[in-house]
């Protein structure tokens, strides 16, 4: 039972998440366009607490999502290459994803106290802003108490076993789910969450994820439109 | 395609480049732009327009998508106007365009509702009763399950009912309330006709038919100014908008007008750009000062001081020094100026007193027809007295000399003669009552004491009367001239010789009153009447609520009435008087009120002036402060006039001046058995009965339960959060809950008691047994109703709209159906007559009504009293209906067949006819046209073969068809008949529309401009503008006057009585409502009194309500009261701070606005805020906030109380009592503790949160 529970959620609920969040998005952005945005609420209270604190969490929380994205994805023996043990890399993610995560945190506390406290704001939200953030707070502080557990085998051998599930993931390789049976439930709890993440993007302000507004990196002074029918 | 794939286009998406490639061209997909496009996007559009009481009626686009009212925009589709004219459109305001929002708001009624203990109790003795009527009866007769629902009124506890089930509580007390009591208690108001004419006609219809009585509303809101009926026999006729665009010179003068009648000002901007200048008078800075070439801000409430000035300056300059051709021309043939007054003798001399008329003179100058009524002038020519034509007298009882030809009644041409100053017989000294040196009781309004009365030289003509006796008579030119103090030569010591003497009425006098700068004044006058000299007329006033509010608004207004006559301005295109608060002319009248008020089938109907019905029923008489010692004329003997104000207004109604409501003292219907079983005419025994004082009027004793209004009715209104001056009072009294009347009544305080009505000391709150309220939204007056019905909104139905602003009829139409539960007016009170039928048989059948009819004006009744004041009750005079009493007529109700009568045209049409205004005329065809167009009733009911008046859009084409201003043909006949009386052919006016027939569905296409017609004085045509007077000016058609000219003199003996024969300064009168309560209730805040100004608001009333949510959020989102920084400073407050207003009547809180604009000793609380959001409790009262009226109490003036004398004569809505509520003072404090009365504010957050 156990084992089969593990391959659902480690093995095909991964695929369910993934196309839920990529159809989602997708749908979402084709048929709804006037609600893909961020759902800010700076308009309506833009003190200083709630500057700094926006700017730790999304500091924090970008470090993070590429710190895990080139962790996981990023082959073994590319690293080996450049001389880097598996041991190295896992204490460099300890210590650059403990510092990030507790930037994170911080911030996240700010805006969770704000969206408590502030009634303009707590009665503009929606109960999904709220949820996202109950969220984001149980992810990050299943990763934080994740980095205790890691402390115990500093080898990277945990952490090459997860990396081999994401990578055969996103390979569509079989037996994706057979690799992690034997790590700590915090890392699978950590992982699950992570997944639920992907499963309610789409319907969460966090599509404006998508729209990073690269495009003003570099564009011309004035962009306008061809003068041509509709 | 896909916004995703465009955006996956990324490196193909830059085309070209400029400027150095600074810049950059894209093909990027404008798909993005559809959002907005469906955003826009409709399914139809449907015309309609607001009706709170807006006079702008403008037509608006009404968009439906998927079923649901979107939005609003303006319709641009207004029939043009001429060139050299602005167009009309597009008209609107931020008022209307927020109305949708109501339509599926919170605040939307969406079932009929009861109030829950009532609900109960009648649920029980529905059980115990087969009758319903019985079932009614078990409740309104036993005190206790009375007490248990009318103490609950206003607390809430409404619940959801079903049409059914309201429809047989009403119906059933109405039948009981008619069978024991008498119909005349079953009470009506609902104001404003002309913003849905259906509408209103639909419950003054059911009344009518059953004998109810219909309530007025002008003279209830103080929109109706005395002074028009006064001076013209007219109700009120004023220009349209348009009109003001052919002005050369235009004065504001208390008329808010960008603020109040938004769709309107850009006429008044755009003739600035033409060259006209604007002066706005104004006490406050408000949004009209700022569009002043010069603003002139005089004290509040000291207006007529300020024009007395002016009027000084005129008559001075353009009529005694240098006269103009045009004012002496226009003087002499459109004015009373050159009639005849006779002159009595006083103490140190003589006073005005009435007109000379031809029953006077030797032989009646020849006059067998109603001599009484003729007043008389010198010819200048011959110097011989004649009787020109024109007068009343001319009016009833022959044809065709009722005009202003210059001729004699004889036919020979006459110029009449302004003054006797050349060929005087002697010199007297008249004395002119003063009242400027009247201390207030605050000490606020700055006085200018000067004798009493004040002797002036007038030039007089000796006069041997028919009796032998020698009078002196005097012009009343040459009085008019004295009593404004112009110098004529006479060497006359009280007379002042320059500008600057302080003398009445100068402008340096006025200066000490006003504050107004005396070369303002006189630079402001010269300019005004040079313009009026050089254009034939075209100075125009702007006047409004600012005037006409205060209780002596007569003052106010005749005061600038004079100074537009004087310069011939009345009747001239792009002159005259301007007076636009409230009235939205009803202009296809006289086809409406044949619907309206059931005289199809059975005439005359029950009419009410409404300010004296409340004065009396929310036992406000109880109350009065107000002594008629204090108003009365220094020459007028007091001991002539003793009682209190009810006394005078009962006296009134018993001498047939004002109506009565309820009538008698009895059941009419069990006084016509009783008749009946005499063997007597009803009317005979009646006047019998009521000599030998065995039947007594109603209003002898307005707190016997017998005389009690039992059943109300309200619909198109909000009479309990807007409009009910004396507001606690109401609620004590009629509805018999919680109050916050601070004051004790005369009996408590044991003061002077009204000698004409009874006393009475038990407590009779709660008159009312049934508080009906039809309503869209939950206002304040249906939180105090019994049972609340849900009504269509303007979206929702189909109606009838006009506007005295603009010359179009356009409609309401039904945009969506009817949302929820909700009815249309015409529904709902189809539904009550229809179960009223079915209830009445075992209790009403065919009975004998006897209606009591005031004398009415317009009729030949009018000439009734010509001469003294004669009471028959203390045995003055005889008794006769009509004539020194009220008439009294039997009429015929058909009970059981009222819903068949409703919804049928009655025969009476066909047989007697329609018409208006004392013009009749023959309807055989337009009845025929109903039967054709309507389709006929078929069957055997008392209705067979009558047109039927089923549906809205039925109700609106008999309107239409019936109304001279609508069919063509109704008009060419109704000039027809005015031409037979006045001799001169008219029909030119409407004969080249005369096919013109405007039916409903054609106004749905398009507003149309309606057909000139006789009941209005102006003229609808591609040469001119609408003006009122016009057609008396140009078609010399008399004013419905005593003179048949524009009346400055009033010469009533009441008038004189009370000093207002001339026009003059009187300051605001002493309400005695602050000094008892100040500084004895403290909260240990400073309290100042200050004037309680309540001004047309600029987030609310007209076109939406005060709660509208989008109007909140523009504005303070709750009740909110303007004060100066002065006065704030004094008491500690600052903007925001919350406040309470209160005094003996009751009171208010609110937020302070402190604002330079508002001056020192005045707060303003625009008015209808009502107490639905944001009103905390008051530390005063103990009860929840309060309206504005809160601290207010209707005041009569005896004066609007006249009748039976020609113009002064009642009709519904234009003339009698009004309710006048600026000369009020407040204590106002800050607020220690704002109680909102719901816990504290921890405890409404956690029930919220629970919620």
């Amino acid at each position: 039972m156990y084992v089969y529970l593990h391959e659902l959620v480690f093995g095909v609920f991964p695929y369910i998440a993934g196309s839920v969040f990529l159809l989602g998005s997708l749908l979402r952005y084709e048929k709804s366009q006037y609600t893909w945005r961020t759902g800010s609420s700076q308009m309506l209270s833009n003190d200083r607490m709630f500057r700094v604190g926006s700017y730790l969490f999304h500091i924090g929380i970008i470090a993070l999502f590429f710190g895990h994205l080139f962790g996981l994805l990023t082959p073994t023996a590319v690293y080996t290459a450049f001389g880097i043990t598996s041991g190295a890399k896992q204490v460099l993610a300890i210590v650059v994803g403990g510092i990030f995560g507790l930037i994170c945190l911080a911030g996240m506390l700010i805006l969770a106290h704000r969206r408590t406290v502030n009634p303009r704001v707590r009665r503009t939200g929606s109960p999904m802003d709220m949820f996202i953030l109950y969220l984001l707070f149980a992810q990050l502080a299943t990763g934080l108490l994740s980095i205790i557990v890691s402390t115990g085998h500093l080898s990277g051998e945990v952490m090459v076993q997860i990396s081999t599930w994401a990578q055969r993931l996103v390979t569509f390789q079989p037996n994706a789910a057979d690799t992690i049976l034997d790590i700590h439930w915090i890392y699978k709890l950590h992982m699950f969450l992570g997944m639920i993440m992907f499963l309610i993007f789409p319907f969460t302000r966090l599509v404006h994820v998508w729209s990073v507004p690269y495009g003003y990196i570099g564009r011309a002074y004035q962009v306008v439109r061809r003068r041509t029918a509709i | 395609m896909s916004f995703f794939l465009d955006r996956l286009t990324f490196f193909q998406r830059v085309e070209g480049e400029f400027s150095d490639g600074h810049g950059v061209t894209t093909g990027d997909s404008r798909r993005w732009e559809d959002a907005y496009r469906s955003r826009w996007q409709h399914d139809k559009v449907v015309r309609s327009t607001h009706g709170v009481n807006c006079t702008g009626a403008c037509s608006w686009k009404i968009y439906v998508k998927n079923g649901l009212v979107t939005w609003e925009t303006q319709q641009t589709d207004y029939p043009r106007t001429r060139p050299d004219m602005p167009n009309h459109e597009p008209r609107g305001c931020a008022r209307g365009a927020s109305y949708s929002w109501y339509i599926y708001s919170a605040n939307r009624l969406k079932h009929p509702m009861v109030r829950g203990h009532l609900l109960r109790l009648w649920r029980e003795a529905l059980q115990r009763h087969d009758d319903p009527v019985d079932a009614w009866a078990s409740i309104v007769e036993d005190p206790d399950k009375g007490r248990q629902y009318k103490s609950r009124r206003g607390k809430g506890g409404l619940v959801r009912s079903t049409w059914d089930e309201v429809n047989r509580l009403i119906a059933a007390a109405n039948v009981y309330t008619v069978r024991k009591f008498g119909p005349d208690r079953v009470i009506g108001f609902s104001p404003i006709p002309a913003m849905s004419m259906v509408s209103y006609a639909a419950g003054s219809r059911y009344l009518s038919l059953i004998g109810g009585v219909c309530m007025s509303f002008y003279d209830w809101y103080c929109d109706l100014p005395p002074s028009s009926p006064q001076t013209w026999g007219e109700q009120t006729d004023v220009p349209e908008s348009a009109d003001w665009y052919n002005s050369g010179f235009i004065m504001m003068w208390g008329s808010n007008v960008p603020q109040t009648r938004t769709p309107d000002a850009h006429f008044m901007t755009e003739v600035r750009y033409k060259g006209a200048k604007i002066v706005t008078v104004c006490p406050d800075y408000s949004e009209a000062s700022k569009f002043g070439d010069l603003w002139l801000a005089p004290k509040q409430g000291t207006d007529s001081a300020l024009a007395m000035a002016f009027g000084h300056v005129i008559l001075k300059e353009f009529h005694v020094d240098q006269p103009s051709e045009h004012f002496t021309d226009y003087a002499r043939r459109y004015t009373d100026m050159p009639c005849l007054v006779r002159l009595d003798a006083t103490g140190e001399g003589y006073q005005a007193g009435r007109f000379l008329r031809a029953s006077d003179l030797d032989k009646s100058l020849g006059q067998k027809n109603n001599p009484e009524w003729k007043t008389v002038a010198f010819d200048e020519k011959t110097g011989r007295i004649v009787v020109p034509r024109g007068s009343i007298g001319f009016r009833w009882g022959e044809d065709g000399r009722w005009n202003l030809d210059e001729k004699e009644a004889g036919g020979k041409k006459t110029r009449l003669q302004l003054t006797n100053l050349e060929t005087k017989d002697d010199v007297a000294r008249v004395g002119f009552p003063y009242f400027g040196g009247k201390e207030h009781e605050l000490g606020r309004f700055t006085p200018n004491p000067q004798e009493e009365v004040i002797y002036r030289k007038v030039p007089v003509r000796r006069i041997t009367l028919a009796d032998g006796e020698e009078v002196l008579a005097a012009s009343v030119f040459d009085l008019i001239t004295a009593h404004y103090g112009v110098d004529r030569g006479l060497d006359c010591p009280n007379t002042p010789v320059s500008y600057e003497d302080n003398l009445p009425y100068t402008p340096a006098w006025q200066e000490q009153i006003t504050g107004v700068k005396p070369q303002h004044v006189i630079s402001v006058a010269r300019e005004f009447a040079r313009n009026a000299d050089r254009t034939q007329g075209k100075s125009m006033v702007i006047l409004g609520a600012g005037l006409n509010h205060w209780y002596h608004m007569d003052m106010n207004y005749r005061g600038i009435i004079n100074m537009l006559v004087f310069c011939g301005c009345i009747g001239q295109s792009g002159g005259g008087w301007a007076h636009y608060v409230g009235q939205e002319k009803l202009r296809p009248q006289t086809g409406w009120q044949p619907l309206a008020f059931g005289l199809d089938w059975a005439r005359p109907p029950r009419h009410m002036n409404s300010t004296s019905f409340f004065y009396a029923h929310t036992d406000q008489w109880r109350y009065e402060k107000l002594h008629v010692a204090d108003m009365l004329s220094p020459l007028a003997d007091p001991d002539d006039y003793k009682g209190s104000m009810i006394d005078f207004n009962v006296r009134a109604e018993r001498m047939g001046w004002l109506p009565s409501a309820p009538q008698l003292g009895a059941n009419p219907l069990e006084v016509a058995r009783q008749a009946a079983e005499a063997g007597q005419d009803p009317k005979e025994y009646v006047v019998e009965q009521l000599r030998s004082g065995r039947l007594t009027m109603a209003c002898e004793d307005p707190d016997n339960p017998v005389n009690f209004p039992r059943n109300l009715f309200i619909w198109r209104s909000n009479l309990l959060g807007s409009s009910g001056k004396g507001h606690e009072y109401f609620l004590k009294h009629l509805l018999g809950t919680a109050h916050g009347v601070q004051g004790k009544d005369l009996g408590e305080e044991g003061a002077e008691k009204p000698q004409d009505v009874v006393w009475r000391d038990e407590v009779t709150d709660g008159k009312l047994d049934l508080l009906v309220t039809l309503d869209f939204r939950m206002s304040t007056t249906c939180l105090y109703s019994d049972v609340v019905l849900p009504t269509a909104t303007w979206y929702e139905k189909n109606d009838l709209n006009t506007s005295d602003m603009h010359p179009f009829i356009h409609p309401l139409s039904e945009a969506v159906s009817p949302c929820w539960e909700s009815r249309t007016d015409w529904d709902i009170y189809k539904g009550i007559a229809r179960t009223f039928s079915e209830l009445a048989p075992n209790h009403l059948g065919k009975e004998t009504d006897i209606v009591t009819v005031p004398i009415l004006h317009d009729s030949p009744g009018e000439l009734a009293q010509p001469f003294d004041v004669q009471e028959w009750r203390k045995g003055e005079c005889e008794p006769v209906p009509g004539k020194t009493m009220p008439n009294l007529v039997a009429v015929e109700r058909d009970y059981p067949n009222v819903y068949a009568r409703f919804t049928a045209l009655g025969p009476l049409m066909e047989k007697i006819g329609n018409g208006g205004k004392g013009i009749a005329w023959n309807t055989e065809h337009e009845v025929k046209l109903l039967g054709d167009l309507n389709g006929r009733h078929l069957g055997e009911g008392v209705n067979r073969g009558m047109a039927r008046i089923e549906t809205a859009i039925d109700a609106a084409e008999v309107i239409m068809s019936l109304a001279p201003e609508t069919n063509g043909e109704v008009a060419v006949r109704a000039w027809a008949a005015l031409s037979k009386q006045t001799g001169r052919d008219h029909t030119h006016l409407a004969l080249p529309r005369e096919d013109d027939k405007i039916r409903f569905r054609d106004i749905v296409a398009q507003p149309r401009k309606i057909i000139s017609s006789p009941t209005w004085s102006g003229l609808e045509s591609e040469h001119v503008s609408y003006n009122a007077g016009y057609t008396n000016v140009h078609e010399f058609i008399p004013w419905r006057t005593l003179t048949g000219r524009q009346q400055l003199y009033q010469d009533h003996k009441w008038m004189r009585a009370f000093g207002e024969g001339f026009v003059l300064y009187k300051p605001p009168v002493n309400m005695r409502t602050t000094q008892s309560i100040q500084g004895v209730r403290g909260n240990g805040n400073e309290e100042i009194a200050l004037n309680w100004i309540t001004p047309h608001q600029k987030w609310g009333i007209h076109s939406t309500y005060s709660e509208n949510l989008l109007m909140l959020t523009l504005s303070r989102g709750g009740p909110c009261v303007w004060m100066s920084e002065t006065d704030a400073r004094k008491v500690d407050i600052v903007d925001n701070d919350w406040i309470e207003c209160f005094n003996s009547n009751g009171a208010l809180v609110a937020r302070a606005v402190v604002s330079q604009r508002v001056p020192e000793g005045m707060v303003m609380m625009y008015h209808a805020q009502e107490k639905l959001v944001n009103t905390p409790g008051s530390e005063i009262s103990g009860e929840r906030g309060g309206i504005h009226n809160s601290v207010t109490r209707a005041v009569l003036k005896p004066t609007h109380m006249i009748g039976g004398y020609a113009q002064l004569s009642y009709g519904f809505n234009y003339y009698g009592t009004v309710g006048s509520n600026r000369d009020e003072f407040v204590v106002l404090r800050k607020m220690n503790r704002v109680d909102w009365l719901e816990g504290d504010d921890e405890s409404i957050y956690q029930a919220e949160e629970q919620a």
